[in-house]
């Protein structure tokens, strides 16, 4: 199985139709995840028909019984994430705040805390026509996407390990979420966009992406709306030598697709659509090479 | 007053509004941007100016080998794995660590004291007159988002107008951007994707009990589904902008609308008072 992960660092560059693209034309058996677990939007376009869920348990949350609590307020001073609130009665965790280490369950003089497992998202496993789909929803506003991420990577893994690709739809940013995504891929497709911060946003990606080991894959999307900034990006690749994959123009089909919910290779052959078939057609190459070198 | 702007889904346009509403409202008066996208920021791409920069560090454990009897306690006590105890040493895995400080209240042999570790920066500079921009960093590689978003709110706690760009997403990043906001301006695209993430957006910002009011933006006009969810939601729409290759183009080049544009101010001032509406709050 071969893992690949489609990232971004700038939000919004156009990872996930790139990604429904991609599942229409890369040939083979396929598993997908979907990383971005706070706004998942890949089974927008890919359709899945749900096979079954299961509840995510992210860290245990701090529970104060409010019969045993004395008011000591230890907690509250020894809580280095301000999660709890001392009432006139009784103290009181913040949940959205609680980061799980557990510290005032050792300092209540009380000994009214304890760690209780929440459940915090869920995780889905879903039939599409191109193979399964796992893909989750966090519970809005909870901790622990970079955990989800790997429990959704793990079900992907171990629930179709004999796919010959994994492809990840990942989030945007560089922290816990990314980190915990491209984490064990094989090659990352970053998709940035001709823009300052789309160029910024690309060196501060390529930076964490080295930190591990994955063949590293560039394309640029609309790069027709500042071709000097498209040249600026290809320029900083070719001196990182990193290999730009594809340049794909602005396309109001792509919208349009979106719109229909289907991949916008299925929609004709837009000018994106072909762009986008010379992509994955270098991509499937990379992916040849990679096989045989196993 | 505290003014956040936020999104659900990444790239619809947050830091343009933030970056344009400071340049619009600082004429009038002193306003703080605080860029709280630290994975990401952009801010200061808008905004070229010298900055001043200091560090962001959070305490981690550091273990005294001369007084630890290796017996494990700290290892079992932390939650998150960040330390194993071997027979004649201790590992310790600093990605992991959530600096809660747990570790150190269970050791019985007083071995473990705890040292600041870089986590990221904070900039700031005074790009233009009665504009102070704050702009926070995240370590490449770093997982640890939140303490520099706290620290860079911090560093803003006792000025009068802030206005706080967020990361996109729902998730621990957001909540800490948002948590003490008086208001929030959602940013939406009028897209099956741009909806589905301006309603989980949505859902954040009730959770924390902060009224919320709508921009769309690069609309095409075909923004039916997005005006039905906010009517639906009683959520005021403050501004739809365009879609149209020139404003692109300018944001591109990491220009400002309201620079390149002037005329623009006055939608950016309207949208402030629609705003302010929302919160009840006097400036």
């Amino acid at each position: 199985m071969i893992r690949l992960a489609v990232i971004s660092g700038k939000g919004g560059t156009g990872k996930t139709m790139i990604t429904a693209a991609l599942a229409h034309l890369l040939p083979g058996s396929i598993v997908f995840a979907d990383c971005d677990v706070d706004a998942a939007n890949l089974e927008l376009v890919l359709g899945p028909t749900l096979i079954r869920t299961e509840p995510f348990m992210g860290m245990k949350t701090a529970v104060i019984d409010p019969a045993l609590c004395s008011r000591y307020e230890e907690c509250r001073e020894h809580c280095r994430f301000d999660a709890i609130e001392c009432l006139a009665d009784t103290c009181r965790v913040d949940p959205l705040r609680c980061e799980g280490c557990a510290v005032c369950t050792v300092i209540c003089p009380a000994s009214a805390v304890t760690m209780q497992p929440r459940q915090t998202g869920e995780i889905k496993y879903s039939e599409t026509s191109r193979g399964h789909l796992v893909h989750a929803r966090l519970v809005p506003g909870a901790g622990n996407s970079g955990l989800l991420v790997h429990a959704v990577k793990k079900t992907a893994m171990e629930q179709d390990q004999d796919s010959d690709l994994f492809l990840i739809d990942g989030p945007p940013g560089t922290g816990c979420p990314l980190i915990s995504t491209i984490s064990g891929t094989d090659i990352v497709l970053i998709v940035t966009e001709p823009s300052v911060s789309g160029l910024h946003d690309l060196k501060r990606v390529v930076a964490v992406c080295r930190q591990f080991r994955p063949r590293i894959l560039v394309a640029i999307n609309r790069f027709d709306l500042e071709l000097s900034l498209s040249d600026k990006i290809q320029n900083w690749c070719d001196e990182e030598k990193i290999p730009v994959i594809g340049k794909i123009p602005f396309d109001p089909a792509v919208i349009e697709s979106v719109r229909l919910g289907v991949p916008v290779t299925e929609s004709g052959a837009t000018p994106a659509a072909q762009a986008i078939q010379t992509l994955a057609a270098i991509l499937k190459q990379e992916l040849t090479n990679l096989g045989n070198r196993r | 007053m505290k003014i956040a702007v936020a999104s659900g889904k990444g790239g619809t346009g947050k830091s343009m509004m933030a970056a344009n509403l400071a340049f619009t409202l600082a004429w009038t008066g002193q306003v703080t941007l605080v860029d709280c996208d630290v994975e990401e920021p952009n801010l200061h791409l808008f905004f070229p100016a010298p900055a001043s920069t200091r560090e962001v560090t959070m305490p981690v454990p550091v273990i005294d080998e001369t007084k630890c009897q290796h017996c494990g306690l700290c290892g079992e006590f932390c939650q998150y794995g960040a330390l194993t105890v071997l027979q004649s040493r201790v590992l310790f895995f600093p990605e992991l660590c959530h600096s809660c400080g747990g570790c150190m209240l269970v050791c019985p042999n007083g071995a473990i004291h705890e040292e600041p570790k870089r986590i990221g920066t904070l900039s700031t500079s005074a790009p233009q007159p009665g504009l102070k921009l704050i702009s926070g960093t995240l370590e490449t590689g770093s997982p640890h988002a939140v303490p520099v978003i706290r620290a860079a709110k911090k560093q803003a706690a006792h000025d009068q107008l802030v206005i706080i760009d967020t990361a996109p997403g729902t998730s621990c990043p957001v909540v800490e951007a948002l948590d003490g906001c008086d208001a929030c301006i959602l940013v939406t695209e009028s897209t099956p994707f741009g909806l589905h993430d301006l309603q989980l957006a949505v859902d954040v910002a009730a959770r924390l009990g902060i009224p919320t009011g709508i921009v769309i933006n690069r609309s095409d006009g075909k923004d039916e589904e997005t005006l039905r969810f906010c009517i639906d939601h009683d959520l005021e729409i403050l501004m739809t902008i365009p879609f149209s290759r020139e404003i692109a183009a300018i944001q591109n080049r990491g220009d400002l609308l309201c620079r390149a544009q002037p005329e623009w101010q006055k939608d950016f001032c309207a949208l402030f008072f629609k705003y302010r509406a929302l919160t009840g709050v006097e400036r």
